[in-house]
């Protein structure tokens, strides 16, 4: 807005750009509680990246002498039933939120867009094929489409993907499916049409785009619910297989001791809840500085 | 509005054929012989067979589902392997329970929300705001079981006041009912209850910027006045919306918190389905879950005409 005197050979497009990101990162970093959000996020990636270097014991390897140990200078976080150092497991617990985080939302994203992105923008039959499946996948309770696909695929990381990827793919088709309306009202797109585009074109280089910023949002919040479900299948025995390190078995591990060694339960929920927290603060974050009028519609 | 009811009705009968089919394609998933995984390697060639015949593993799909689904229209959804009864019975004995569960977390959580979000709204920027918005997003974020657990290591184990786990019947002994569901309930209903707490201030902050609600102050109508009967009338419409896509997760939680207390509902049922691989259990507890959220969302949809007198007289 006030830089109007810099000379840039593409005055159209260039200043418009820097000023849009700049603007961007002053409203999202401009709130101390987002970049509190972004620190753990970027915690949890340096954790899952160096777990190995980090970690101040082998997270597999049992020692029955040094079992349930309460927290100590040597576990600072205590040792469960095994004589596993509980800290070093939660540090390695970090690579299985972080993938089925990224790897489940990623694909339902993908899935979910390109189905929304068709359903919207073709309308009609397609729309109501694709959009009451959606509808109907939707009825179901995620946390119960995925325990049922899990439990029929037979559990393990790959299949907890999976079926959270699928459980994923009804919000992210609505949304889009409700941007792609929305958009497609847009004189730009009328353009499009009466210079000739193609259908194709105009979806990928008119509509997508400019579908994206609450789409965006949603993959955030998704990352935190894709994590805290991972958590619950874990903790219900049908995710990570024993020995890996799942923040959900964990605090089931740690349930039966929870009278004498509440801390087995305890860290690894609050490391759950944390995570979750951070990503959904982020999402906040995004969507205020994206575009501050989506607020209370994700 | 009669209409729109019609319209949402087979929207409903539709989704709820669908679910049936998505429910029917878990035997698939199975990989290898879904009668081998659910008997065991134990299980001898003709109990195998036997199986593969019921569940029609032996005839081709689509003739196979028609003939699954038409039992189910007529309320069977075949006979459990490991409880050796009928899943309808199965399901209709736990359903009562996850009904009292999730009706007693409904009722918390929109009492608590609604007055949550307008006092934050209201309040927007105060001390009460921050602690109202603060504890909503950990709400959101807290797992459901491990909140279950702290409850349980503080109010069972530590204090003493409430039983860890368990339940009874209202009808047989209503004082223990009450102590064993209370916990349980206050749980289940942490994430409607934050979500609902954030969308009734997010739209009470859109409808308070409104026109008519400068009219209503110029005029010198009560503040009291103003936000109930001018702005929480406009404001709850997505409110309730939400209430209805909370079902989900209320019915959901169940599956979480019934294994942390150890309630026998629907939830339990269907886990116990997923660890015993008896698939028919967890077909079943699907298809019957999503129809309870199909018809709640009905209820939700009629009642906007109530909300919003426009739908009402739309014709």
């Amino acid at each position: 807005m006030t830089d109007v005197t810099i000379q840039i050979d593409n005055p159209m497009e260039i200043p418009f750009r820097r000023n849009g990101f700049i603007r961007f990162l002053n409203v999202f970093l401009g709130r101390k509680v987002v970049v509190f959000g972004a620190a753990i996020i970027l915690a949890l990636i340096v954790a899952a990246i160096f777990a190995p270097i980090i970690s101040p014991y082998d997270p597999y390897s049992q020692n029955l002498s040094e079992s349930l140990q309460p927290p100590s200078r040597a576990h600072l976080l205590g040792t469960d039933r095994f004589g596993r150092d509980v800290l070093s497991r939660i540090i390695y617990g970090t690579r299985v939120s972080l993938l089925v985080g990224i790897v489940s939302v990623g694909s339902a994203a993908f899935i979910g867009m390109t189905l929304g992105l068709i359903a919207g923008y073709f309308g009609r039959f397609i729309n109501t094929l694709i959009m009451r499946f959606i509808d109907a996948l939707m009825a179901i309770p995620p946390i119960m489409l995925a325990l049922a696909i899990a439990s029929a695929l037979g559990g393990g990381l790959w299949n907890v993907i999976i079926s959270l990827g699928i459980s994923l793919i009804p919000t992210q088709a609505r949304l889009m499916h409700g941007q792609v309306l929305t958009v497609k009202q847009a004189d730009y797109i009328t353009a499009g049409e009466v210079i000739g585009a193609s259908d194709w074109r105009i979806m990928i280089k008119h509509v997508f785009p400019n579908c994206l910023p609450p789409l965006i949002v949603l993959i955030t919040l998704n990352l935190g619910v894709a994590i805290l479900a991972e958590s619950a299948l874990s903790f219900l025995g049908v995710g990570i297989r024993p020995p890996g390190a799942a923040w959900g078995s964990m605090v089931n591990d740690g349930y039966q001791y929870l009278l004498s060694n509440p801390i087995l339960s305890f860290a690894p929920g609050f490391a759950i809840m944390l995570v979750v927290l951070a990503f959904n603060i982020v999402g906040d974050g995004l969507r205020d500085a994206l575009d501050p009028r989506l607020r209370g519609t994700i | 509005m009669g209409t729109f009811i019609l319209r949402r009705l087979i929207q409903t009968v539709v989704v709820l054929v669908l679910v049936s089919f998505f429910a029917y394609l878990l035997l698939y998933l199975i990989p290898g012989d879904p009668a081998v995984t659910m008997l065991g390697l134990e299980a001898s060639k003709e109990q195998i067979e036997a199986l593969r015949h019921e569940l029609g593993l032996d005839r081709p799909m689509l003739f196979q589902y028609v003939n699954w689904f038409m039992n189910v229209v007529q309320g069977d959804f075949g006979k459990s392997l490991i409880y050796r009864e009928n899943i309808t019975d199965l399901i209709l004995t736990r359903l009562p329970i996850t009904f009292h569960l999730g009706l007693v977390s409904l009722f918390l959580s929109t009492l608590i929300s609604i007055p949550a979000g307008v006092i934050s709204a209201v309040k927007r920027g105060g001390l009460l705001d921050s602690v109202i918005t603060v504890s909503a997003n950990l709400g959101m974020a807290i797992p459901l079981f491990w909140l279950g657990i702290l409850g349980v290591y503080l109010f069972s184990l530590k204090l003493g006041w409430l039983p860890v786990q368990g339940y009874t019947s209202p009808f047989s002994d209503f004082w223990m009912s009450t102590k064993q569901i209370i916990m349980p309930s206050i749980c289940l209903s942490v994430v409607p209850l934050a979500s609902l707490a954030r969308q009734t201030r997010s739209s009470m902050l859109e409808v308070i910027r409104q026109d008519y609600i400068r009219t209503a102050r110029s005029k010198g109508l009560k503040q009291r006045t103003i936000i109930t009967g001018h702005a929480l009338k406009n404001a709850i419409i997505p409110v309730v919306t939400l209430l209805g896509i909370q079902m989900r997760n209320l019915v959901g939680g169940s599956v979480l918190i019934e294994t942390v207390f150890n309630i026998p509902g629907i939830g339990r049922l269907m886990v116990r389905g997923v660890f015993e691989k008896d698939f028919l259990i967890v077909q079943g507890c699907i298809v019957m879950v999503a129809l309870v959220v199909a018809l709640a969302n009905l209820l939700v949809d009629i009642s906007y005409g109530y909300f919003d007198p426009r739908i009402r007289h739309e014709e």
